[in-house]
């Protein structure tokens, strides 16, 4: 009986586990292979890499949505860390009913489902792009601003906020260091595996984007990478070889973050429960 | 007293950015839809209409189906993910277990793709020549290939099936952290008193995980409640309208068909509506067990 169990066990998470990473085997083997073959059902690595490469690289032109995609996500990342970890850190350390009240309903904004703020937001977005062409629509920056700032990130700053050992903060205000010194000097060195985690989720959800990008990038020169691959798996004609080449290109950055900061990556999906 | 009036200052100076840009990019533009959700028009030519868009909402079709497919997806997809994610969970926390490290990582794997990458490398795999129907095929459990994307009902299982692939490994991952957290000699106590690995998991498991299935299952609520890739990459909602999601609803109405803002905002209120009362509904019922 006990036997029985184990074997039942290990065949089923090995089911699990087969089906989950079928399909990325897939990917990559079809990202060797010609479009027939793919079509034909070959499960076998063929040789075909370098021609799906180089159709992937000049027909496509998949570097400018690379780099489309990277610009936003670095600039996305970098602010929101910034904003949200001062904001997570005054609302735990300069804690007070007032800001207590403003937090909890901060919080709410996150029940707020992105498909409703959509349509405002395009035409807020709209009616700047006649004054401020920079931040209107089809801009880098119409795509970073509504997303940058989220509720979730300050209430996991906060939490984290929680655990940080206030004397050192008391310390380097005697030694004179105001209070943004003593946020950037002190706090944000101690803090570094709280800002690798939120690095991780931001980056992710900013590489990752398509509906607010969907709705507000019109140029095709402005494609994020998403935009391309959703563009191009819609196709009358598709090359699977080459879109296969550009999904595994595009999902390599996510995986290869993945695979190195494992151990913040989970932390910094529980944390914020714990 | 300056002094103080000083340190007051700098210490909401910390929060004042974060404040206003959730301020303008959330609750300005959830004023500006319920707004727009009292006018009607094509473009930018809106007028007041009153309840006009709402009585609407009760007779249009579309959305009817969107709300239904929504519920399927929610009624269906959300406990098999649940219920598949606590199982897993439980059995990688078997102290015992061999390549609990390969297992944990290799079913954590699909929360790393893109929603959009995935959901092509989906509707290859389940094309009607697709691998999934010539692997069923020559495993003879099928004779004729599955329609699964062109058939109303197997495109919404394509998408409950899509969706769990993505993330049962995410929510497991939660549950595994808890599962860590429980002391083992609550296990063992409960074994010397004769329980049973089914009476040990609805006794202490499931109790103990319960603040996490609240957590993951508000989290999955809303998430399906905004689901849009994955339909939209799919199937793009179709065949006719057998998969559109509400998000997608939205969206059609505002940049797909002649945009109507005013209708669009309608139906977003009804997400938030139904957002609201889904987590409300769910506290509940994990309060009531108490």
């Amino acid at each position: 009986m006990a036997t029985l169990k184990r074997v039942f066990m290990y065949v089923f998470l090995s089911g699990a586990a087969a089906i989950s990473i079928f399909p990325f085997l897939w990917m990559i083997i079809s990202s060797t292979n010609r479009s027939v073959d793919v079509t034909q059902g070959r499960l076998l690595p063929g040789s075909a890499l370098g021609e799906n490469l180089s159709k992937a690289f000049e027909q496509i032109d998949i570097l400018q949505a690379l780099m489309n995609s990277a610009q936003i996500s670095v600039i996305t990342t970098l602010l929101a860390l910034l904003i949200s970890s001062l904001a997570g850190y005054g609302f735990e350390i300069f804690r007070s009913r007032a800001k207590d009240i403003v937090f909890s309903i901060l919080l709410l904004s996150m029940m707020i489902p992105f498909a409703a703020l959509m349509v405002p937001l395009y035409r807020m977005f709209g009616s700047i792009s006649q004054t401020v062409p920079f931040i209107g629509i089809d801009t880098i920056s119409s795509v970073i601003l509504p997303t940058m700032v989220t509720a979730f990130l300050i209430f996991f700053f906060r939490q984290s906020t929680k655990m940080f050992p206030k004397d050192m903060l008391e310390a380097g205000r005697i030694d004179g260091l105001t209070e943004l010194g003593v946020f950037f000097r002190i706090y944000v060195p101690t803090m570094r595996t709280t800002y690798a985690a939120a690095a991780i989720i931001t980056f992710m959800a900013s590489w990752n984007n398509y509906l607010w990008p969907l709705v507000v990038l019109q140029s095709p020169e402005k494609r994020t990478i998403p935009l391309l691959i959703s563009n191009l798996g819609s196709s009358y004609s598709p090359d699977y070889g080459v879109i296969m080449t550009v999904i595994l290109i595009a999902t390599l950055p996510t995986a290869i973050v993945f695979f190195l900061m494992q151990k913040h990556f989970v932390a910094g999906m529980t944390g914020s429960v714990k | 007293m300056n002094i103080k009036a000083r340190t007051n200052a700098i210490s909401w100076s910390f929060i004042a950015l974060a404040v206003i840009m959730i301020c303008i990019f959330y609750f300005y533009p959830m004023v500006r839809a319920l707004m727009l959700s009292f006018q009607s028009g094509t473009g930018t030519n809106l007028s007041y209409v009153g309840l006009d868009n709402y009585a609407r909402l009760l007779t249009d079709s579309t959305f009817r189906t969107a709300l239904f497919n929504t519920f399927i997806y929610l009624i269906i997809q959300v406990p098999v993910m649940i219920i598949l994610a606590i199982f897993i969970s439980v059995l990688l926390n078997d102290p015992k277990l061999k390549f609990k490290g390969f297992f944990r990582t290799a079913i954590f794997l699909p929360a790393v793709t893109s929603l959009v990458a995935y959901s092509i490398i989906f509707k290859y795999l389940f094309a009607g020549d697709g691998l999934v129907n010539s692997l069923l095929m020559n495993l003879h459990i099928i004779q004729t290939p599955i329609q699964w994307i062109t058939d109303p009902l197997w495109a919404k299982v394509t998408i409950i099936i899509a969706i769990t692939w993505r993330w049962t490994g995410y929510n497991m991952i939660f549950y595994l952290s808890a599962l860590q957290n429980i002391d083992n000699s609550i296990y063992e106590a409960a074994r010397i008193d004769g329980a049973n690995a089914f009476t040990q998991f609805t006794k202490i498991t499931v109790p103990l995980l319960k603040p996490i299935i609240l957590f993951t299952s508000i989290t999955s609520t809303i998430g399906t409640l905004q689901l849009f890739d994955e339909v939209m990459n799919i199937t793009q909602g179709g065949p006719g309208n057998a998969t559109m999601s509400l998000s997608q609803y939205i969206y059609y109405l505002s940049f797909r068909y002649t945009p109507d803002f005013g209708y669009a905002a309608t139906v977003s209120y009804a997400i938030v509506i139904l957002i609201v009362i889904f987590s409300v509904i769910q506290f509940r019922l994990a309060g009531d067990r108490k």
